[in-house]
């Protein structure tokens, strides 16, 4: 069942009272969401409409808009690989492959076992220490098989 | 040789709170900004011959200038939305020196006599979204920001808009729908912003390194400003390098200053053995240069206006010999595909059909007639849209086919790349 934490209730409320317009919050409030699920459901939504007292419509339409928000279950750690210009130049393509090769999934899927999704996203504005991905908002820069190995290894000790 | 006027200070760790700002003479233009009245600030603005470092280039001064005198609650919104491909300047200044944002905010909300601003931060960006809040409450704390500031009569609110991913958010009405909480989908203009902005209200939209340009302004004065750059593109500009260069990075140079040398002295040239082959001076959404026009051109808004391409945002993505510009050319549509808001037909449909060529060649499934398809249909997306990202990814498909027109129509008729020998799908998997 769709339960988001107080806390998190309570900074969407401040959120709306943040900016001109309660509007402005929904984008914060997806992010809230976000943070302790992962991804965005439908209930969710409903939540979010009935605590903003805007349209489920409305809150949708700015959903579905924004890439960095979740629509199906995402890993723990949703790692994103620039596959832009620079990056691709660099082999952000490869490492991509290798990284879903390694992990046994297709970019845009999660593992079984829940904790690691791979996507291919578009340029994160770190060209000059390409290739680069996101864990999450964390960045890893430069790149390269034997990185990208000890990251996997790293997260994969964590709960 | 660089001419660092606004990072001289970004190796030093200190500069990014506020005490070490203010040792550096952090602040020191408020009082001065102060002492000033708006319009001689605007007026100073527009002598030194400030323009948009965000792409367009517009003149700041004017673009403030703008603004109807009626008595209307104004806006300052800083576009920190940098999401062109190649782009990371904005995120070296936000990191290395936030406050250097918000003191040229504050003076720019003075001359433009607005009382509230907000800095709209890419989605991605999120550790830079907590350094400037934290910036900002130190800021509120030392009285720079809040009512009365320094004691001067003026107000000025600052706060921090994160987005969430979409490119078309980085267009000022797109970046304004988003932050009044709607898709970010460009508005038609006229109205123009400065008319009709932020909440119908009188707005202006500021690239990062225009607002923090305003502070330098002031403090060297418009003489000193212009000892750098050219007649029409003043100053210096921080351009961000990437691509096939030894040293990538970020490095501001006075505007008109040689591409040959940025590639050759400043980023340390080519990796060994390699040839250039082109350059994107401005970001992806600028037209392609080829190894002779890069080695001739001047880096300022006219010199590359007269080669057929523009200076954007200063995004140069150095290409060698050994790329494959159809490849190259498929990865940049799959971007504007992707970013496409999708509220114009020509774009929404131009940047699928030309995604799809592209992809199609690349796959070694072309045909001979796809290349002037590609062409075609590109140059029916100028022009005729709400905002400039159709433009945008007409641009480089037209320059791309123009000028290597050789390596495309290699590999659709030998179905593979003419510099890697290979197709996409044995290169790429």
């Amino acid at each position: 069942m769709f339960q988001l934490a107080n806390e998190r209730v309570e900074k969407i409320k401040s959120e709306m009272q943040r900016y001109e317009t309660k509007q402005s919050a929904i984008i914060p409030a997806l992010y809230q969401v976000q943070e302790q699920y992962g991804w965005v459901s439908k209930e969710a939504l409903d939540f979010l409409a009935d605590l903003m007292e805007i349209p489920v419509a409305e809150i949708r339409e700015v959903f579905t808009f924004y890439t960095m928000f979740n629509q199906k279950p995402t890993g723990k750690f949703h790692l994103q690989v620039c596959t832009n210009i620079s990056c691709s130049m660099a082999g952000g393509r490869e490492l991509t492959d290798y990284i879903c090769k390694k992990l046994n999934v297709k970019p845009g899927d999660t593992t079984a076992d829940g904790k690691f999704s791979v996507s291919k996203v578009e340029c994160l504005g770190s060209c000059d220490t390409a290739p680069v991905m996101q864990n999450n908002f964390e960045y890893h820069e430069n790149l390269n098989e034997a990185k990208i190995d000890q990251i996997i290894e790293s997260l994969q000790k964590l709960n | 040789m660089e001419a660092k006027i606004i990072s001289e200070h970004y190796n030093k760790d200190e500069f990014i709170g506020i005490d070490g700002y203010k040792k550096h003479g952090g602040y020191e233009q408020v009082a001065n900004a102060f002492k000033m009245q708006p319009k001689e600030i605007i007026e100073m603005v527009k002598a030194a011959g400030l323009r948009g470092r965000g792409g367009a280039g517009f003149p700041t001064g004017m673009k403030w200038s703008f603004l109807p005198d009626n008595g209307e609650e104004r806006y300052l919104l800083c576009n920190a939305d940098e999401g062109e491909p190649g782009t990371f300047k904005d995120r070296k200044m936000m990191e290395r020196a936030p406050h250097q944002l918000i003191e040229g905010m504050i003076i720019s909300g003075y001359a433009v006599s607005s009382h509230k601003g907000y800095i709209y931060v890419r989605g991605e960006y999120r550790h830079i979204i907590e350094l400037l809040e934290k910036a900002i409450k130190e800021a509120y704390d030392e009285g720079y920001l809040g009512k009365n500031i320094q004691g001067s009569g003026f107000d000025f609110d600052l706060d921090v808009y994160s987005g969430a991913g979409a490119y078309i958010c980085g267009e000022e009405t797109g970046m304004i729908s988003s932050l009044e909480g709607f898709k970010g989908q460009p508005k038609l203009k006229p109205p123009f912003p400065a008319v009709q902005g932020y909440l119908k209200k009188p707005t202006i939209v500021n690239n990062v390194e225009t607002l923090a340009s305003v502070k330098y302004i002031l403090r060297d004065g418009v003489e000193a400003y212009r000892k750098y750059g050219t007649e029409k593109s003043a100053g210096t500009k921080l351009f961000s390098v990437s691509g096939d260069v030894q040293r990538p990075g970020t490095y501001e140079v006075p505007l008109g200053y040689p591409l040959k040398q940025l590639i050759e002295e400043e980023c340390g040239g080519l990796k060994p053995g390699r040839k250039l082959k082109a350059v994107i001076p401005g970001g992806s959404s600028a037209p392609i240069l080829n190894a002779e026009e890069s080695y001739k051109v001047n880096m300022d808004y006219e010199s590359l206006q007269s080669v057929g391409s523009m200076l954007g945002s200063g995004a140069v993505i150095v290409i060698d010999d050994t790329r494959c510009m159809v490849d190259l050319l498929d990865v940049t549509l799959h971007f504007y595909h992707h970013e496409s808001c999708g509220q114009c037909t020509p774009c929404r449909e131009g940047t699928g059909w030309i995604n799809k060529i592209a992809n199609k060649i690349v796959k070694g499934e072309g045909r001979v007639q796809d290349i002037d398809l590609l062409e075609t249909v590109a140059k029916n997306m100028m022009g005729k849209t709400i905002c400039a990202l159709s433009d945008a990814a007409a641009m480089p498909t037209i320059s791309f086919v123009q000028k290597f027109r050789d390596e495309f129509e290699f590999y659709v008729r030998e179905g593979r790349s003419k510099v890697k020998g290979q197709t996409y799908a044995q290169v790429h998997g």
